[in-house]
Parts: structure tokens; C-alpha cells; sequence
């Protein structure tokens, strides 16, 4: 018994993990898109022990703020929610402050306008989907809250469209105010290449190159997809450690009630 | 084992009331024998169970902050996933959860298959299994729909106008189950109170499926019956402390989906609002769905396709009397063996298949492959039934584990 007993537990492990390797094989495959494969810069945030840049946040607040915002909405972002990306409270007032929202109505029952407060979800830049549409020749600047989730191949896919505008080939005949991007599926995208050298000055100090926006502004819509991934991944080593001792005692359990089996 | 519940008094005092405690050591006691070379694949039934379990929980907590409507089903999911504590701890479990289920459900069907479970006196065991995997897809396809993103919705009305394959009153029936003229918040709110129904209607089926199986037990790598008191040992502790071992490796794959790669198994698609006017390019199932998926779209016709999905399931019903030989282990059965592999390839090839746009390659790939699913079952398993000379069968259970070196290993018999 003793000598089997590790390939019996062995084979059934190496199962369910040729298992879950053919379903990690299933994923690229349907994930096909039409555009040039996403290239992979390496953000902190990956990987299992990965964490958000602190730095890399705000100053990708930022660039949301003072460029993605003329066009894009951000609606899960709540102004309470600069507090978790590192400002501090008199920071994320002071933030708030600076934008109008519509709040009432009051006694007389009337709408009025009022500067937000942390309670305060981001005010989209367009009344609606038409008025959003009316000003970038028909097309629809998508929400931005979700968008590293709604891709195939996440944060890489955000950060290659911000980088890979390029001159159209020769034989690419680009449509009214479309601009080439081959990461973008069909390569016609209807937004002009939002990032410019220097294009913000950052707080910090921080020289504004295109790519250094890219990855600050990608990290921080991330953290506005995926807002729970420090404490989901904290808490999974927490939880993987608790299972792993559990199964190895319970193994010796198992082996210890069999011994006896023939 | 001492007899259930032997010196307490309290326990004493229900069980002459309610013999709840020889009840339960006879199902999962020491008072229910089981055979004594069951290998790792017989682990996969309470893991099921267990999925179940965990699907429902996380699914009732769910349902206490999510609005089952058109315009509120989205926001709410994100409310579950920012706002509600641990909301996305919930909801990562119960949406990985349902792959979970998935893939030990089906280990455990292709172990039944290679093993020969289906064979008499398992006939019904079997059929009240497949009735609980139909019951799964149901759900799973609904609650698929219920975070109302683009695949939700366009899923939803790829499978519904299914039914308008149907002559004649195809085109009434969508519209009743639609609850209108499209897919819409009356669709949403339908499928959410059948969603969580229908677990419950699982719960019942399984317990109907657990009282066939121990009316004759379980059937054993060997495919041989139980001849004695040799042959089995009691389920507990034996089967007890294998099955919370199983579950000790099972959450341990599971708590890697949940905390480290969440979204993967799901489509990044759901992750924008359903929107009626903008079809996303590639409309794909859950990957426990494609294998169908690819059997549907092979048939050029609607109709057709539809029969065809459900033949791919139905004529596991009929395996009892498609599976000619006398012998139930595939491991006596050395053709018929190779066949099973063969199809489970076939199976593979069927879910990559339904992975991809039907397009190119993919089309004639997708009809070989469905018209060699079929092949397998109607021609192949009877053939081979008829034809094939068995290997020697172990004269009992205990000789078998005695040949083998004492083990529990049934894989080892290949090598014989
Ligand atoms: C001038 C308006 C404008 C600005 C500024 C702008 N965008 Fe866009 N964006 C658009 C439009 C319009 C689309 C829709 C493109 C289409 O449908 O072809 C879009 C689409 C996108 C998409 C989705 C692409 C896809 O795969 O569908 C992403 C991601 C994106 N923008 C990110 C950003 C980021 C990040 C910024 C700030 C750095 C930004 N945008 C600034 C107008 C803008
Ligand atoms: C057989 C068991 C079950 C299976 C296989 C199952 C499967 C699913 C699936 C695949 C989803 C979509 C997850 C996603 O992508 O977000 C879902 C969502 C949901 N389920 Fe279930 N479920 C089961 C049981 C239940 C039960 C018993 C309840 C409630 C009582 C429930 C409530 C919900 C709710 C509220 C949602 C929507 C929230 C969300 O999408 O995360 N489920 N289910």
C-alpha cells in the first residue's frame, strides 16, 4: 500500500488539471478577434501576488479626467472611490468638488445644480447615446467603467489600441474622421488617437510620454473594472494555503483508514 | 462501527421516533457497503452534490440584490460585484461554480460510459442522470441569461427561436415563451423564477438518483457484481474520508478560478449591457454548451439542427440496449476501449468546433465530427458488442484488488 498509494492520488490531481488545461486552451481559441494580437507591456497588477501602482493610478485618474473624459463615461466610478486609489479624503473632496451634478428637486420643486460630493457617481460628458454619438460623427464612445473586462485580452488589448494608431497602408482607404489601428477589430476606429506627447502635465512630475499615459490610464480603468483584485487575490492565497493543508492532512486520513484495505 | 447512535439518549430517543440516524449510516454509513476497488473517477457524484450545494447558497445570497429586470439587471450585477460585501466573492463562486458543476458532472457520465454504469440493473440510474444533466443545462442557460450583457441576451434569443423550428406552431410557441414580440424584461423575469426553481427540482432528482443507485450500489472498475461480504467495505469511513479528499483537491481547482482568473471561463462580451440593435459578430454558448452548440449549427437546416442536438442527448438514453456485450468495464473490452477514446476526441473536436464561427474548415470538420458522434453510438457500440472477444474477467472483486497487489487502481489493469 504505502509505495502505491502517492500514484493512486497522483493520477486523478494530473486529471483535473489536464482538465482545466484543455479548458485554458478553449479560451484563446474563442476569444478570436479580428485585430492584430494585443502586445503585453507587463503591468504590476498581474500575476497572483500583483497589486495596483498607487502612482500609476492617480496619475491615471488623470488622464481620464482630462482627456478620456471630453468623450468617454466612467458611471460605476463613485468620487468615494478616489479614497481606495490613494487620494486622501481632503484630495477626493476637493476632486469632487470640482464637478456639477443635478440633485433635487428641492422644496419648490425645482432641479438644481450642485458641486459633487464623494457620494457622487462621475457625471457623464453627454446627456445621452445620441448626443454622445452627434459629436463623434455617429459613432458611440463607449462606457468605461467595465471596458478592461468587455475585451478580449483586457488591460494588453486597452494598452496596444492607446499605442498602435499608425498611417493607413497604401491601400486602405480610411472612411470620414476614422483613423487606422490595426489592434482595433476591422482597423477603422472612430476615435482620434487620444494621446498626444505631453498631453497632460502630471501632478506629480512625471514626464508624459504617449506610453507612460497608456499604462497609467489602462491601470487606473482596470482598477475601475476590476476595483476587488488586491483583496480577491490576497484573500485566495489565504484560502489556497487553508486548502492545501486541509487535503494534505486529509490524505493522511485517507491513507491511514485504508491501510488496511485489500 | 458500533449500531447508529448506540448510548447517547438523546440520539436513542429521536431514532425510536425517527430512525433518521439508521437512515443516514444506512445511505452513507457504516451500514452501507460498497465495493472495495472504487477508484478517484467514483469521487465525482458528491462532488456534484456538493457543486449543487454551493450553487445554491451563493445563488440565494445572490438573489437577495439582484433586480430581475431589463433595465436594473446589469447595474445590479455590478452592484453585487462593488457595493454588497464579498458580493464578488459570491458571485465569482456561483458564476465559476456552474463550470464546476459542469466539469465533474461530466467526468462522471464518461466514467459511467467507460465502466459500463448504464448496463442492467442500472438502466434507470442511468436515464434519471441524463434527466438531471438536461435539468443543469436549463439552468445553466438561464442563469446565463440573468446579468443581461450582449451574450446573455443574444444567447437567449439564439436558443429560444430555436423552438420556431417546431412546424406549424413554432412561431406561437417563441412568442409565449418570450412573455412578447422579442426577448425582454418579461423573458428575464421568467427565466429568473425558473432559475431558481429549478435547482430544487435537482435536489429532488437526485435524491431519486441515489435511491436507484443504492437498490444495487455501485457499479465498480471491474464491472463485475458484488458477490460477498469480501468484496465491499463499509462506506464509512472508507468512502467518507476518500469523498472529503476528492472535495479538498475539488476546491482547490476551484478556488484557483475563483480568485485567479475569474472571467476566463466566462465571454468578455457579458460584460456589456444587452443591447437589441447591435448582434455581437461570434455568438458563443458557455464551453460546457459548445459540443451541442457545434452538433446544431452542422445541420443546414433549422429543423434539422435542432432534432439533431437533441438526438446527440436522447440517444444517450438509449445506450442500456445500443451496448451489445455482456461485459460492463471498457477495461475486459480492448476494441471497444479504443472506440471510447476515439469519441471523446470526437467530443473535443466538437466543442473547438462550436468554439468558432461556422465558417471555412469548420463547417465540414463540425459535420464529421457530429456524423461520427452519432456513428459511434448507433453502429459502432452494437458492432463491437457482437464482435469483440473480452479479456478475461476477475472472478470476484476482492481476486481482482488481490491480482492487482492490494490497490484500488483499475488503470494498472491495462498493463496486465
Ligand atoms: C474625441 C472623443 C474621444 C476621446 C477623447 C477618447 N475616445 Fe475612446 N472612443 C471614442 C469613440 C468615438 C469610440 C468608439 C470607436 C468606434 O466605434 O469606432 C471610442 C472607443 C474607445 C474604446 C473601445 C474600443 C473598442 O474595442 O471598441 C476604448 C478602450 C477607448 N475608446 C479608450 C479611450 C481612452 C482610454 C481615452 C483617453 C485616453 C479615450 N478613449 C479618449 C472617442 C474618444
Ligand atoms: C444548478 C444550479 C445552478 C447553476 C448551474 C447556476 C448557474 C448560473 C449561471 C451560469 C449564472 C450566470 C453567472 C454569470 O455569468 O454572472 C447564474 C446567475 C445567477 N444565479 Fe444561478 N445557478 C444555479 C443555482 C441558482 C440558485 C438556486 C439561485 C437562487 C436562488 C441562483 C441565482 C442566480 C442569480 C440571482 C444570478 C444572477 C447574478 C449573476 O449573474 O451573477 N442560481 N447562475
Amino acid at each position: 500500500m504505502t509505495g502505491r498509494c502517492p500514484t493512486i492520488f497522483v493520477r486523478p490531481v494530473l486529471a483535473v488539471v489536464a482538465a482545466c488545461l484543455a479548458l485554458l486552451a478553449a479560451g484563446p481559441l474563442m476569444a478570436a478577434g479580428d485585430g492584430r494580437a494585443p502586445k503585453s507591456p507587463g503591468f504590476s497588477f498581474q500575476g497572483p501576488f500583483g497589486t495596483y501602482d498607487r502612482a500609476e493610478l492617480q496619475r491615471g485618474f488623470q488622464v481620464y479626467q482630462e482627456v478620456c473624459a471630453t468623450c468617454h463615461a466612467l458611471k460605476y466610478f463613485a468620487f468615494r472611490n478616489l479614497r481606495s486609489i490613494g487620494f486622501d479624503e481632503m484630495q477626493a473632496k476637493a476632486i469632487a468638488a470640482q464637478y456639477e451634478v443635478t440633485d433635487g428637486p428641492d422644496e419648490e420643486g425645482e432641479m438644481f445644480e450642485r458641486p459633487a460630493v464623494l457620494a457622487d457617481y462621475m457625471p457623464a460628458p453627454f446627456a445621452n447615446d445620441n448626443a454622445a454619438r452627434a459629436a463623434n460623427n455617429g459613432s458611440l464612445p463607449p462606457d468605461l467603467s467595465l471596458i478592461v473586462k468587455a475585451r478580449a485580452g483586457g488591460e494588453d488589448y486597452v494598452f496596444s489600441l492607446l499605442t498602435g494608431y499608425e498611417d493607413p497602408p497604401a491601400d486602405v482607404e480610411l472612411g470620414e474622421g476614422m483613423s487606422y489601428n490595426p489592434y482595433y477589430d476591422g482597423s477603422q476606429i472612430a476615435m482620434p488617437p487620444p494621446l498626444v506627447e505631453d498631453g497632460v502635465e502630471y501632478a506629480d512630475g512625471t514626464k508624459a510620454s504617449v506610453e507612460r499615459m497608456a499604462r497609467d490610464v489602462t491601470t487606473f480603468l482596470t482598477w475601475a473594472a476590476e476595483p476587488e483584485m488586491e483583496a480577491r487575490k490576497r484573500m485566495g492565497i489565504k484560502v489556497m494555503t487553508f486548502l492545501v493543508l486541509l487535503t494534505v492532512l486529509l490524505y493522511m486520513v485517507k491513507r491511514k483508514v485504508w491501510r488496511d484495505v485489500h | 462501527m458500533s449500531s447508529p447512535g448506540s448510548g447517547n439518549r438523546i440520539v436513542q430517543w429521536i431514532e425510536y421516533r425517527l430512525p433518521i440516524f439508521s437512515w443516514l449510516d444506512h445511505s452513507v454509513g457504516s451500514g452501507y457497503p460498497a465495493p472495495k476497488n472504487l477508484n478517484y473517477l467514483w469521487n465525482m457524484g458528491s462532488l456534484a452534490g456538493a457543486a449543487l450545494v454551493i450553487q445554491i447558497v451563493t445563488g440565494i445570497v445572490l438573489a437577495m440584490h439582484y433586480v430581475p429586470h431589463g433595465d436594473m439587471a446589469f447595474d445590479s450585477v455590478e452592484h453585487i460585484m462593488r457595493d454588497v460585501n464579498y458580493g464578488w466573492l459570491i458571485r465569482y463562486i456561483h458564476a465559476n461554480g456552474a463550470s464546476m458543476f459542469f466539469l465533474v458532472v461530466y467526468i462522471h457520465v464518461f466514467r459511467g460510459l467507460y465502466y459500463g454504469s448504464y448496463k442492467y440493473p442500472r438502466e434507470l440510474l442511468w436515464w434519471i442522470g441524463l434527466a438531471i444533466m438536461l435539468l443543469m443545462m436549463a439552468t445553466a442557460f438561464m442563469g446565463y441569461v440573468l446579468p443581461w450583457g450582449q451574450m446573455s441576451f443574444w444567447a437567449a434569443t439564439v436558443i429560444t427561436n430555436l423552438f420556431s423550428a417546431i412546424p406549424l406552431i413554432g412561431d406561437p410557441i417563441v412568442t409565449w415563451l418570450w412573455g412578447g414580440f422579442a426577448v425582454d424584461s418579461p423573458t428575464l423575469q421568467r427565466f429568473f423564477s425558473l432559475h431558481y426553481l429549478l435547482p430544487f427540482v435537482i435536489a429532488g432528482v437526485v435524491i431519486v438518483h441515489i435511491w436507484a443507485l443504492h437498490t444495487h450500489g455501485s457499479n465498480n472498475p471491474a464491472g463485475i457484481d458484488v458477490k460477498g461480504p469480501q468484496d465491499t467495505i463499509p462506506f464509512n469511513p472508507y468512502y467518507t474520508v476518500k469523498d472529503l479528499l476528492g472535495l479538498g483537491v475539488f476546491l482547490i481547482v476551484f478556488a484557483y478560478w475563483v480568485f485567479y482568473n475569474p472571467n476566463y471561463l466566462g465571454h468578455p462580451d457579458n460584460y456589456i449591457p444587452a443591447n437589441p440593435l447591435q448582434t455581437p459578430p461570434h455568438i458563443v454558448p458557455e464551453w460546457y454548451l459548445l459540443p451541442y452548440y457545434a452538433i446544431l449549427r452542422a445541420i443546414p437546416d433549422k429543423l434539422g439542427g435542432v432534432v439533431a442536438m437533441g438526438a446527440a442527448i436522447g440517444v444517450l438514453f438509449l445506450i442500456p440496449w445500443l451496448d451489445t456485450s455482456r461485459v460492463r468495464s471498457a477495461t475486459f473490452r480492448p476494441i471497444y476501449r479504443q472506440f471510447y477514446w476515439i469519441l471523446i476526441a470526437d467530443i473535443l473536436v466538437l466543442g473547438w468546433v462550436g468554439a468558432n464561427p461556422p465558417e471555412g474548415h469548420f463547417i465540414l470538420i463540425g459535420q464529421l465530427a457530429t456524423a461520427y458522434y452519432f456513428l459511434h453510438f448507433i453502429v459502432i457500440m452494437p458492432f463491437v458488442g457482437w464482435f469483440e472477444t473480452p479479456r478475461q474477467l476477475p472472478d470476484s472483486i476482492a481476486t481482482s484488488v488481490l491480482d492487482k497487489g492490494g490497490g484500488v487502481d483499475s488503470a494498472k489493469e491495462g498493463a496486465q
